[in-house]
């Protein structure tokens, strides 16, 4: 496989890092790969633009810091005009449609996807937000399966939390196929 | 999925060698970017009998651990720059009384306060030197968190067979960093248990009598024997003299039980050595990087090699000569001034080869940072 460099960027309290952990997670303990995350910590982590680092290979990772995403998460304008620039050519650049808008065009593949919304509109609590977001990059990606996630899920979730990440994850699969096409 | 596969930060990592070792008295002052170790030994320790300590300082801190090591416990306290500065002198204490314990230094930027949440490898030489008077010191690192784990069990298995504090001197990124652990079973490494003394109740027991083989069994205090501890040159019952032949005796003894094993304490890691013309040495987070550009330069044919050292001090001197002898150049990859590259210089048969690539604004040295340092010493036609 290739592999695959991933920036996940917001702001604290959206659950971007959280959301980069269960991916890393997914893919080093249910997929066999091998994958680092790490996140920027310090002054510009608090209120500014939060951001970690994801990894994921088939192969020994050394350096474990991203310089330039081959997909890059951004969940809002601050971090969509900080981070933006830093995209690889070629990459994938994931927006939330209510919260980024898209000012010019990078060299990248560019989705605006109404994550935000989906989740207010279906499940109406904005905590799962993140897990709709990462299952819109797994659809995107196909770097880890669903099933992973899950299993990742159910073992730092309590119970009665379950159900509704499972169907944010599900939404986001589905706006992640579609943004796809 | 079994239980003993994790993914977790360096720190957590840390916490999880630390318990396999036995350990069972931690106190600590939490502090960035060694937050997380205080905050689970707070969660792991009381659930299997062990104590917790929150400290009002790491001066305290330190010196907690030096008396419950004591009263017959494996303990840890862990910390950063600022707080390893409070600690230098009951490490000397810890050094002079010849009490195990493990010290860990997860390095920010510094000096003072410096940069808390950023990496740096700027403590080298104080793990070497903080602490006052000629002394011998052991300092590991490690880049990886199966290295992490194994350097840390490692670093409690010397504290007990030397009786000597061990640093262990990691970095914010390791410290940091998220990556799959496999925690090995019970019995794969093997550890060593405090040496106690076969002296009965009742019997005078002679805290710094050593053994034939120069280990000193110890008493749990307050148990059963009665004796002194001090910080002061003392004799074998422990009390405090200014006799000049035991004085000369008990520093030689300091420092030649570590001197004398380095070869014993020297843990490293080659990559690629046997057939270069150019080596990296690097340590910690930084030989991420350097083994990246190796990888790479390797794929293109060019002969560079890494030694990556995980035992800092006692400087393994004689791996590092044995290593560089012929090389056209040996460049040292760290995230400081050059503190390994003076101990490198003066290892090695020719200095003038040596050569640093370094970075000390609180980020991460890359790999194109090595190779364009790489590039300038190649461009001075070395």
């Amino acid at each position: 496989m290739e592999r695959c460099r991933m920036v996940f960027s917001g702001s604290g309290g959206q659950g971007v890092i959280t959301a980069a952990i269960i991916l890393a997670e997914a893919a080093a303990i249910y997929e066999n790969l091998t994958a680092v995350q790490s996140q920027v910590y310090g002054a510009e982590a608090r209120g500014g633009a939060t951001r970690s680092d994801v990894i994921i290979a088939d192969s020994t990772i050394y350096f474990p810091k991203v310089n330039q995403p081959n997909v890059l998460v951004c969940l809002t304008q601050e971090a969509y005009a900080k981070f933006s620039p830093i995209i690889r050519p070629g990459g994938l650049l994931i927006t939330d449609r209510r919260y980024v808008t898209l000012m010019k065009k990078v060299d990248a593949r560019q989705r605006e996807i109404p994550m935000f919304e989906t989740v207010m509109d279906k499940i109406g609590k904005p905590i799962v937000f993140n897990i709709c977001m990462l299952g819109a990059v797994i659809a995107m990606t196909d770097i880890v399966k669903p099933d992973a996630i899950m299993k990742v899920l159910e073992r730092r979730i309590p119970e009665n939390f379950l159900e509704m990440n499972r169907q944010a994850l599900h939404l986001g699969i589905e706006l992640g196929y579609a943004a796809k096409r | 999925m079994s239980d003993n596969v994790k993914f977790l930060q360096g720190n957590e990592a840390c916490v999880e060698a630390a318990l396999y070792s036995g350990m069972d008295f931690f106190a600590g002052y939490p502090i960035t970017p060694s937050t997380e170790i205080a905050e689970q030994m707070a969660i792991r320790l009381p659930r299997i009998g062990g104590t917790y300590l929150q400290m009002e300082d790491e001066i305290a801190s330190l010196c907690a651990i030096i008396g419950a090591s004591l009263t017959g416990h494996k303990v840890m306290t862990a910390t950063s720059g600022p707080g390893f500065s409070l600690m230098q002198e009951a490490l000397g204490y810890a050094v002079m009384a010849e009490i195990p314990c493990v010290i860990v230094n997860v390095q920010r930027g510094g000096p003072s306060t410096g940069n808390p949440t950023h990496v740096s490898q700027g403590d080298v030489n104080q793990a070497r030197w903080g602490t006052h008077g000629d002394h011998a010191i052991v300092a590991l690192t490690a880049s990886n968190h199966e290295d992490l784990f194994r350097v840390t069990v490692e670093g409690f298995n010397i504290a007990e067979t030397y009786r000597t504090p061990v640093i262990l001197l990691f970095d914010e990124v390791v410290g940091h960093m998220r990556e799959k652990l496999v925690i090995p079973n019970p019995g794969e490494i093997p550890l060593v248990e405090r040496l106690k003394t076969s002296v009965k109740e009742g019997i005078d027991y002679h805290p710094y009598l050593p053994r034939e083989d120069g280990r000193l069994p110890m008493s749990d205090f307050g148990a059963v024997h009665r004796y002194n501890v001090t910080g002061l040159f003392h004799d074998m019952w422990g009390f405090p003299t200014d006799n000049p032949k035991i004085v000369h005796g008990l520093l030689r003894h300091l420092v030649d039980k570590i001197d004398n094993n380095a070869h014993k304490i020297a843990m490293y890691k080659d990559f690629y050595v046997d057939d270069a013309d150019r080596l990296l040495i690097s340590y910690g987070s930084a030989a991420r990087s350097a083994l990246h550009v190796v990888e790479n330069r390797r794929s293109r044919g060019e002969r560079l090699g890494l030694l990556e050292l995980q035992t800092l001090w006692p400087f393994p001197a004689q791996i590092v000569r044995e290593r560089a002898r012929g090389m056209q150049s040996v460049t040292v990859v760290e995230m400081n001034k050059g503190q390994v590259l003076e101990a490198v210089k003066s290892a090695v048969d020719k200095p003038d080869r040596v050569f640093l690539a370094n970075r000390t604004d609180g980020v991460l040295i890359t790999p194109t940072d090595i190779r364009n340092f790489l590039r300038v010493i190649k461009g001075k036609g070395i």
